[in-house]
């Protein structure tokens, strides 16, 4: 009774082992994860859909939903249904095949990366000994739709806004994998369950802090949220990339944002929040999962507690600041965590250095990020920009 | 062992590319169909378009686009270097060290030249 998940699907392979090959049972198995892979997101999605209105809601000093459902639960329910129901408009001059492909692609990056998200003890999809890589390989599956999206629509302003996302997208995917070198030096593997069994007396939000800062930020401006969502940003540039498209072409961009919100707050889990790891977690193993969801909602909490904070940034601030800022600090991270796994061993002297090391590299960062914004400030106001 | 996880992610790619699909047609069949010339133009703020759809590329898009190229090389050669580290000497740190610095280099040169900036 232990493992329940582990025991029930043992008992399933040994009946359905007796009386069918070999071949068709691996695949009937992963049709079986897959579909509930599936169902667990869409589940996950429709919490987040509601999740973030109210909380935003909430940040703003208004209430929410609160009529379709008891406190509003149903709307993300009903806003699937409208979309459901919309009219789909093609628009002149379009490029029929791009125009229709972009947004299947765009869901079929997130919905790849969930395979490799730990879920639970024994629970992953695929535990692939590139796991990590895999993920960030298919954060560029995403761009591309993006910039096909843009392209396809005939429309000056989604080109403009596509060309807009891209320069972010790539512009924040370096950040990224930077910091997750930092955790795969640390753990020696790239596969995701060694990385959160690595993680074992401290998670590595405490062992690097500033590396989980970088990959915050990063994976923000992956997601293209705000602050970060100037490519959709309704006053600027109508909906960016995706203006031409209704219904549900449109709702698999919506959907493809919040699946990528599961998918990034996962991984980040997984890197540094310790994935499945906790209190008892070797008694009762179910209770991984339960730990890796509520994690993975933390997570993505803080991004829309975040969303709900901060104003739009300008493109050039933005673009700045990853190449700036991020990657420099990133840089500096990747060499400090060589330097201290070359240097020693022993846990808690890399820890004793890594620490403080981290610590000051963000204090250094912040310092220097400081007085340039000052100086900015003023070159702004002198060229009459601000 | 490892063909099983990948005839995973194969199935999973499978569904994952038709869930697109399938739920946009079912998008189009519930909803109505009704074109008219109108509806079916391009958006502008609701005005005529004018001029050609395809505006001219800045040149600021490319120089971005370049420099996350050298960092991405970058990346991907040093994923197997910080795979394998734990294994390897003093050496494997010190030739990682000047890999970096030197595309560390480059990207304060784009940034001394101004490449960086958006204007």
């Amino acid at each position: 009774m232990n493992d329940l998940i582990y025991n029930l699907a043992q008992g399933w392979e040994r009946w359905i082992s007796s009386f069918l090959p070999a071949w068709l049972v691996t695949l009937i198995d992963d049709l079986l994860i897959v579909v509930a892979l599936l169902l667990l997101v869409i589940l996950f999605v429709l919490a987040f859909i509601w999740l973030e209105r109210k909380l935003v809601a909430r940040l703003q000093d208004r209430t929410g939903p609160n009529r379709v459902g008891p406190y509003g639960l149903f709307q993300p329910i009903a806003d699937t249904l409208k979309l459901l129901a919309k009219e789909v408009i093609t628009p002149d001059g379009a490029d029929k095949a791009v125009y229709n492909l972009a947004p299947v692609l765009v869901v079929f990056g997130p919905l790849m990366g969930l395979g490799v998200l730990p879920l639970g003890v024994h629970l992953i999809g695929a535990d692939l000994n590139i796991g990590i890589f895999f993920v960030m390989a298919l954060g560029s599956v995403s761009e591309i739709a993006v910039l096909m999206a843009g392209w396809s629509s005939n429309n000056k302003y989604a080109l403009l806004g596509a060309f807009r996302a891209v320069a972010q997208l790539i512009s924040y995917e370096v950040p990224m994998v930077l910091a997750v070198l930092a955790v795969v030096i640390m753990t020696g593997s790239m596969s995701m369950q060694s990385i959160v069994k690595a993680q074992n007396p401290l998670m590595f939000l405490i062992v690097m802090p500033t590396a989980f800062v970088v990959y915050f930020l990063s994976a923000n401006a992956e997601m293209a949220r705000t602050p970060f969502d100037l490519l959709e940003a309704e006053s600027e540039l109508i909906a960016g990339y995706h203006i031409e498209y209704s219904g549900m072409k449109f709702a698999m961009f919506y959907l493809a944002e919040y699946i990528n919100l599961f998918v990034l707050g996962g991984v980040a889990t997984t890197l540094f929040l310790g994935g499945w790891g906790g209190p008892f977690v070797d008694k009762v193993p179910l209770l991984g999962t339960f730990y890796f969801l509520a994690k993975d909602l933390l997570m993505v909490a803080l991004w829309m507690w975040i969303r709900g904070t901060f104003p739009r940034f300008r493109i050039d601030h933005m673009l700045s600041f990853a190449w700036k800022v991020l990657v420099p600090v990133g840089v500096v991270l990747v060499l400090l965590t060589g330097f201290v796994v070359w240097l020693t061993n022993d846990y808690w002297l890399q820890l004793a250095i890594l620490l403080p090391g981290n610590l000051v590299t963000l204090w250094v960062a912040l310092e220097l990020l400081g007085r340039d914004a000052r100086k900015s400030g003023e070159r702004d106001k002198r060229l009459a920009l601000a | 062992m490892f063909i099983h996880q990948y005839t995973f992610i194969g199935i999973l790619a499978l569904v994952a590319l038709l869930f697109g699909p399938i739920t946009i047609i079912l998008g189009l069949l519930l909803g109505p169909r009704k074109p008219n010339p109108v509806k079916n133009s391009t958006y502008e703020c609701g005005l005529q378009t004018i001029g050609d759809t395809w505006v001219r590329f800045r040149a600021q898009y490319y120089l971005f686009a370049l420099i996350f190229v050298v960092f991405d090389v970058e990346a991907i050669f040093l994923l197997p270097w910080a795979v394998a580290y734990h294994k390897l000497g003093l050496v494997a740190l010190v030739d990682a060290a000047i890999f970096i610095l030197i595309l560390v280099l480059g990207l304060v040169y784009a940034w001394v030249k101004d490449a960086l900036e958006w204007w």
